[in-house]
C-alpha cells in the first residue's frame, strides 16, 4: 500500500475513532464533568479558611465583669459567662476551649484556666486569654512586632489536588478508553472483520492511541483553565512542558490499557484486570494526599509507578515552573511503562 | 495430482486436504474444493460441520493445521495484504460500530482498500440510501446485514466470502441479501459462501459441497445433488400404529419407482421416480398389512431432502 493510501486510512481510523469517543455521552462526563465536579467538591472540603474564633467560657462570680470587659476588646475570642456546673459541661463537651475562673474579689491578682492541653485549639485559646488579660493588666511588651500575612496561590490543597486530578484522568481515560473499547471490539468481532481488511494492525492500534493523545490535550486544556478561573491556579511552568507530560501520560496509560485488553475477551475480565491496575495507584500514587505519608521502606515502589511519575512531574511543572529536563526521570518511568506495556501487549494481543 | 495442480493455476480458490484441529477436536478433516472464477460456490452443512472454520481459513484468519490454501493465486502468510485487497468477507454475526453512521462506515471500510467503489454507489446498491445518515445501532437486523455486505463490496473485490449472510433475517431481507449477490455474480465475480438454508442454496450457487463432521460427503450443482437421491420426488406418509408399533421399511421393499427410504419422526419419506406407480403400490401394500394411512403427500425432492439422507440431519437441527 502506498503511503498516501496508508496515511488516509489512518485518518479514516482515528476521525471513526474520535467520533465513537464524543458521541459516547458517558465520556464526556467522566472526561470533563467528572474531574471538575471532584475539584469543587474537595476544594470546599479542604479550603483555606480565615482563623476562627475560640470560645471562652468565664465563670460567674465578683471578679467576672472585669475579665469579660477585659476579654471583649482582644480580637477572635467569643465570651460567655457561665455558671460554674455550666462550665465544666461546656468544657467537656468541646462548646467552650478554655474556662476562666476569675479571683475571688473584684480587684483580685489571680486567675485559672481550666483546660484540655492535649487539644491544639485549647491552648491557643488559653495564651489569646492570657494575653488579653495580662495586657490588660498592664503588661507592657518590651518588643513591637509587625504581622504580614501570606497566603499565595501554589501552597494551598487545591493547588495540590488539581495536577493529582488530571493525572487520575489520564490514567483512568487512556485504560479504559483502550481497554474497555478493544475488548468490547473483540466480543463484537469487529476486530476480526477489520483483520480480514488490507488494514495494518499497528495502525489500527495507533488510530486508537492517536486519538486518545488527541483528546488529552483537550481534557488538560480544559481541567487547566478551569483551575484557573474557579481557584486561580497558578501555571508557572511552560504550557507546552505541562502538555508534554501529559502526552507521555496519555501514551503510558495507553499502553497499560492496550496490554490488559491483549487477551480478554469479557468485558467482565478486563473490568477486573485494569481494577487491579488502577487500585494502588489510586491510593498510593498521591492524588488526594501526598505519596510521601507512606512509609519509607515503600517509597522506591511507590516512586516507580507510572502515576506516581505523572502526578509529581505535572505538579513539578504547574506548581514549582520546572524545567522538563529536571523531570527526565520522571518522564523515563512513564517511558518505559508505556513502551514496555505497548511491545507485550502488541505481541500478546488477540483479534479474534 | 498433476491434473489438480494445473486446474489450480486457472482457480480463483483452490483448497487442498485441509485439516483444522483444535487440541483433540478436529474441526475440519480434510476438506478439498476449487472454485472458478465467477462461480458462486455453496458449502452447506448443519450447524458444527466445519462451515464457518472453513471459510475463516480461506479468509486467511485462522491458520490450518494442514493442507493448502491457494486464493487468487496467492497463498496466505506471504501476501496476505495483496490477497486482502481483492476480498471481500462478510463473517458471520458482526456487530459494526452502533455509533458510526451508514455512510461513515462504508467510507471507514473503503478507506481501508486502496481501490475501491463510491460508497455512496454500493450503499444505493444494497437499498440503504434513505438510512445513509442513521447511526448503525437504530439499524434492524436485516439492514445491518445489507450493511455488513456493503462493507465487503465497497473494496470492489474479485471474490466474495460470505459466512451465514441471511441466517436470523426475514424473509425480504432475505430476498434482497440473494439480489445483492446476485448482482455481484452477475458481474462475473466469485463467490463462496456458507449456508444451511435450503432454497438459499437452490438460488443462489451453482456448486455446492456438503458438509458434515469436517468433511465434504458430496458435491456437485444443485440438480445434481438432488438427482444423487434417485429420484426426484418425495412421498410423505404417515402410517397409523394400530397397537402394532411403526411400520417398518422392509414392508415397503422392492415398491415400484421407489429408490430411497428415510424414516422420520413417525413418518416415512420415500424418494420415488415415478409417484403415481410407488402410491398405487404403496396403497396395496397397506390394506394387505391391515394398516391404516394418516396422512400422504408429495412434492418434488429439494436440497434437503438430500441433506437428510446424506447427514440423517436437518440442517437446522443442532
Amino acid at each position: 500500500m502506498s503511503d498516501r493510501a496508508r496515511l488516509r486510512a489512518f485518518t479514516a481510523l482515528c476521525l471513526a475513532r474520535l467520533r465513537e469517543v464524543y458521541r459516547e455521552p458517558e465520556v464526556v462526563f467522566w472526561s470533563f464533568v467528572f474531574p471538575i465536579l471532584l475539584s469543587v467538591g474537595l476544594g470546599l472540603a479542604f479550603r483555606n479558611r480565615p482563623p476562627e474564633s475560640s470560645p471562652v467560657g468565664v465563670v460567674e462570680g465578683p471578679g467576672a465583669p472585669a475579665v469579660v470587659a477585659a476579654l471583649e476588646h482582644a480580637s477572635l475570642l467569643k465570651v460567655r459567662t457561665l455558671a460554674e456546673a455550666e462550665a465544666g459541661q461546656a468544657l467537656r463537651l468541646g462548646r467552650v476551649d478554655v474556662v476562666v475562673v476569675p479571683g475571688a474579689a473584684p480587684s483580685a491578682t489571680t486567675v485559672e484556666y481550666r483546660l484540655d492541653p492535649s487539644r491544639p485549639e485549647a491552648i491557643l485559646a488559653r495564651s489569646r486569654v492570657d494575653d488579653a488579660l495580662q495586657r490588660a493588666a498592664g503588661r507592657q511588651d518590651p518588643l513591637t512586632s509587625r504581622e504580614v500575612a501570606v497566603s499565595e496561590p501554589g501552597g494551598r490543597y487545591i493547588d495540590f489536588l488539581i495536577p493529582g486530578i488530571i493525572g487520575m484522568n489520564l490514567m483512568s481515560g487512556g485504560m479504559w478508553g483502550m481497554g474497555f473499547n478493544l475488548v468490547d471490539m473483540r466480543i463484537k468481532r469487529l476486530l476480526k472483520r477489520l483483520l480480514a481488511t488490507p488494514l495494518r494492525r499497528a495502525d489500527f492500534l495507533g488510530s486508537h492511541m492517536a486519538v486518545r493523545v488527541g483528546f488529552t490535550a483537550i481534557e488538560v486544556g480544559f481541567l487547566l483553565a478551569f483551575g484557573r478561573w474557579a481557584f486561580a491556579l497558578p501555571l508557572r511552568g511552560s504550557l507546552l512542558a505541562v502538555l508534554l507530560v501529559a502526552t507521555l501520560g496519555a501514551l503510558c496509560f495507553s499502553g497499560l490499557g492496550l496490554l490488559v485488553a491483549s487477551r480478554a475477551t469479557r468485558i467482565e475480565t478486563v473490568t477486573g484486570l485494569m481494577n487491579v491496575v488502577m487500585m494502588p495507584m489510586f491510593i498510593c500514587s498521591g492524588i488526594f494526599f501526598s505519596a510521601d505519608r507512606f512509609p519509607d521502606a515503600l517509597q522506591p515502589l511507590i516512586r516507580a509507578l507510572p502515576l506516581t511519575a505523572l502526578n509529581d512531574g505535572l505538579r513539578a511543572v504547574i506548581l514549582e515552573g520546572a524545567s522538563l529536563a529536571s523531570q527526565s526521570g520522571r518522564l523515563l518511568v512513564l517511558g518505559v511503562w508505556g513502551g514496555l506495556s505497548f511491545a507485550v501487549g502488541l505481541k500478546l494481543f488477540r483479534w479474534n | 495430482m498433476s491434473e489438480a495442480t494445473a486446474n489450480a493455476r486457472e482457480a480463483t480458490v483452490s483448497v487442498r486436504d485441509l485439516h483444522k484441529s483444535y487440541g483433540a477436536v478436529e474441526a475440519v478433516r480434510g476438506i478439498a474444493f476449487e472454485i472458478r472464477a465467477g462461480e458462486c460456490f455453496g458449502l452447506l452443512g448443519p450447524n458444527g460441520a466445519g462451515k464457518t472454520t472453513t471459510i475463516e481459513i480461506l479468509e486467511g484468519l485462522i491458520a490450518p493445521t494442514a493442507g493448502g490454501v491457494v486464493v487468487l493465486g496467492r497463498r496466505w502468510g506471504k501476501d496476505d495484504r495483496e490477497i486482502r485487497e481483492r476480498l471481500g468477507v462478510c463473517l458471520q454475526q458482526t456487530v459494526l460500530s452502533e455509533k458510526l453512521e451508514v455512510g461513515e462506515t462504508v467510507a471507514l471500510f473503503r478507506s481501508l482498500y486502496r481501490e475501491g467503489r463510491r460508497p455512496d454507489e454500493v450503499i444505493a446498491e444494497v437499498g440503504l440510501t434513505e438510512k445513509r445518515g442513521a447511526r448503525v445501532g437504530t439499524l434492524s437486523g436485516g439492514q445491518k446485514q445489507r450493511l455488513a455486505v456493503a462493507c465487503a463490496l465497497v473494496g470492489d473485490p474479485e471474490v466474495l466470502f460470505l459466512d451465514e449472510p441471511t441466517t436470523g433475517l426475514d424473509p425480504q431481507s432475505r430476498r434482497q441479501v440473494w439480489e445483492i449477490v446476485n448482482g455481484f455474480k452477475d458481474r462475473g465475480r466469485t463467490v463462496l459462501l456458507t449456508t444451511h438454508y435450503m432454497d438459499e442454496a437452490e438460488k443462489l450457487c451453482d456448486l455446492l459441497a456438503v458438509i458434515d463432521h469436517g468433511r465434504i460427503i458430496a458435491e456437485g450443482t444443485p440438480r445434481e445433488l438432488v438427482r444423487s437421491l434417485g429420484g426426484d420426488h418425495v412421498v410423505e406418509i404417515e402410517v397409523g400404529e394400530d397397537g402394532r408399533g411403526l411400520l417398518g421399511p422392509e414392508v415397503l421393499k422392492d415398491l415400484p419407482a421407489l429408490r430411497s427410504v428415510h424414516a422420520e419422526a413417525g413418518r416415512l419419506l420415500l424418494t420415488v421416480t415415478e409417484p403415481h406407480l410407488a402410491i398405487r403400490g404403496l396403497f396395496e401394500r397397506l390394506e394387505r398389512e391391515g394398516r391404516s394411512l394418516q396422512s400422504l403427500t408429495t412434492r418434488h425432492a429439494s436440497l434437503e431432502d438430500v441433506c437428510v439422507a446424506l447427514t440423517g440431519r436437518h440442517l437446522r437441527d443442532e
